[in-house]
């Protein structure tokens, strides 16, 4: 039986990790390729880079950090931010990662999915949605939350898996950051208007809200700062979920 | 000498680091001779079935491929290096190389809440002893199509979506799996291992 997923995700700033695994007695806790090897090294079944650098310039070094990352660490990666053409989801594909994930050119040139993929395969291509709460529906945004969309994100995400996106990472803007759980109305939502994987991101603030977020129906469960700062280790959400008779990689 | 196929395959630079890691010494060719005078064949696959078995053909890999196999030397196949071993793809409707009996087809669970493409880390059974690999490990899947082989005695690994298929085959010095070892973690790379430093 298939496993739910448990994803560790580092963000990732002009080369460095701008929230770090604290808690590791890291030689280098900025360091993203130390961080990945850390998260591998506690059984993440998948690790994932988000890009935030504003500028070009910061994105550059990306290619770097995921070449040095694939050198010693031999689980799937998925790496998104600035992605904006099939050239620079070859490099990045070429450089060690497993999947890209695209947000804001996809909403811009909705064929780069279909290109991605054409390229490279379904499993490639991850596109992240970006979704805030309107009443009863949700408003997809782009450009890191930035630039309201005005488009309905269960519209979109079904459009994303017809164009040919592997997997949606579907991430909620009300509860990013706020340690509330997932919008499980939103996971439940997106996960039953498509077939493919969906990703659950945004709001972890303890190990209920990851098994939550699969009951509600996401394959796949992201979290940032539960295992940044030393509240639990992969392993001990592992735990948590296998309890739940959740069935998770041991 | 490991020669590993290249036939523009997603996963070739991740096979060759994971190889590299556990200590092989690996070429990556697509040059004939090479193949033919290998120690051992790494075949990693990962794309889709016609352009692969194309690629197999215009680099006139395929009786080179043939002739590595019927003499005996270690093969290890991966995802399409386990599917292109057999004589057809629903895939493409292509044919194989035919070392294997048996086709190619889509995986359809009955199911319909389970997702395709199978992606993600599922539990193995072993039908054959495979060298390296534990018993009901965990290993990282990727793939839409399976192998269903006409004789099952080539089995060496199970594992189930919805259906049960075969995740892996063994036939004297012919191994493949459907999984990915080089993102499976500790566990593909002892299989990985394991494959090298076999006499």
């Amino acid at each position: 039986m298939l496993a739910r997923r448990l994803i560790p995700c580092l963000d990732v700033k002009d080369g460095r990790v701008v929230k770090g695994i604290n808690f590791l007695q890291l030689r280098d806790a900025g360091d993203p390729v130390e961080q990945a090897a850390a998260y591998d090294a506690q059984g993440a079944d998948e690790v994932c880079f988000l890009d935030i650098s504003a500028a070009p310039e910061g994105r550059s070094t990306l290619v770097d950090v995921v070449r040095r990352t694939a050198d010693q660490v031999f689980a799937p990666l998925t790496v998104g931010g600035g992605v904006r053409s099939v050239a620079d989801a070859e490099k990045l594909l070429l450089a060690g990662a497993d999947k890209i994930a695209v947000n804001t050119a996809a909403i811009r040139t909705p064929q780069l999915v279909a290109d991605i993929a054409a390229r490279f395969g379904n499993q490639a291509i991850v596109v992240a949605v970006d979704a805030k709460r309107r009443g009863e529906s949700w408003e997809v945004f782009s450009r890191g939350g930035r630039t309201p969309e005005n488009i309905d994100a269960l519209d979109w995400a079904r459009r994303c898996a017809d164009l040919g996106a592997g997997e949606l990472l579907v991430t909620s803007m009300d509860r990013d950051g706020t340690g509330l759980g997932y919008d499980l109305e939103l996971i439940r939502a997106i996960a039953t208007s498509v077939t493919v994987p969906v990703i659950a991101s945004g709001g972890v603030g303890k190990l209920a809200d990851l098994a939550d977020g699969l009951v509600a129906g996401a394959d796949a469960v992201l979290a940032a700062s539960i295992f940044h700062f030393g509240q639990h280790t992969i392993d001990e959400a592992k735990a948590y979920l296998a309890g739940r008779g959740l069935a998770v990689r041991s | 000498m490991i020669a590993i196929l290249d036939v523009c395959s997603g996963n070739l630079r991740s096979v060759e680091r994971a190889l590299a890691h556990v200590g092989a010494d690996v070429v990556v060719t697509h040059d004939p001779e090479v193949v033919a005078r290998a120690d051992k064949l790494v075949v990693p696959g990962q794309g889709a079935f016609g352009p692969f078995m194309r690629g197999i053909t215009e680099r006139r890999l395929e009786a080179p491929l043939r002739a590595a196999i019927a003499k005996g030397t270690p093969y290890l196949g991966i995802c399409l290096g386990l599917q292109v071993l057999f004589e057809h793809s629903e895939e493409g409707d292509v044919a194989g190389l035919g070392v294997l009996r048996g086709r190619v087809t889509k995986l359809a669970p009955t199911d319909k809440t389970l997702k395709i493409p199978h992606m993600g880390w599922n539990q193995v059974a072993q039908k054959l002893p495979v060298p390296g690999l534990a018993t009901d490990a965990y290993v990282y899947f990727v793939h839409s199509y399976r192998v269903e082989p006409a004789d099952p005695s080539v089995v060496a690994l199970e594992a189930t979506h919805g259906v049960t298929f075969c995740a892996g085959v063994r036939r004297d010095n012919v191994l493949a799996v459907q999984f990915h070892p080089e993102k499976s973690q500790g566990v593909g790379l002892a299989l990985l291992r394991a494959f090298v430093e076999a006499a």
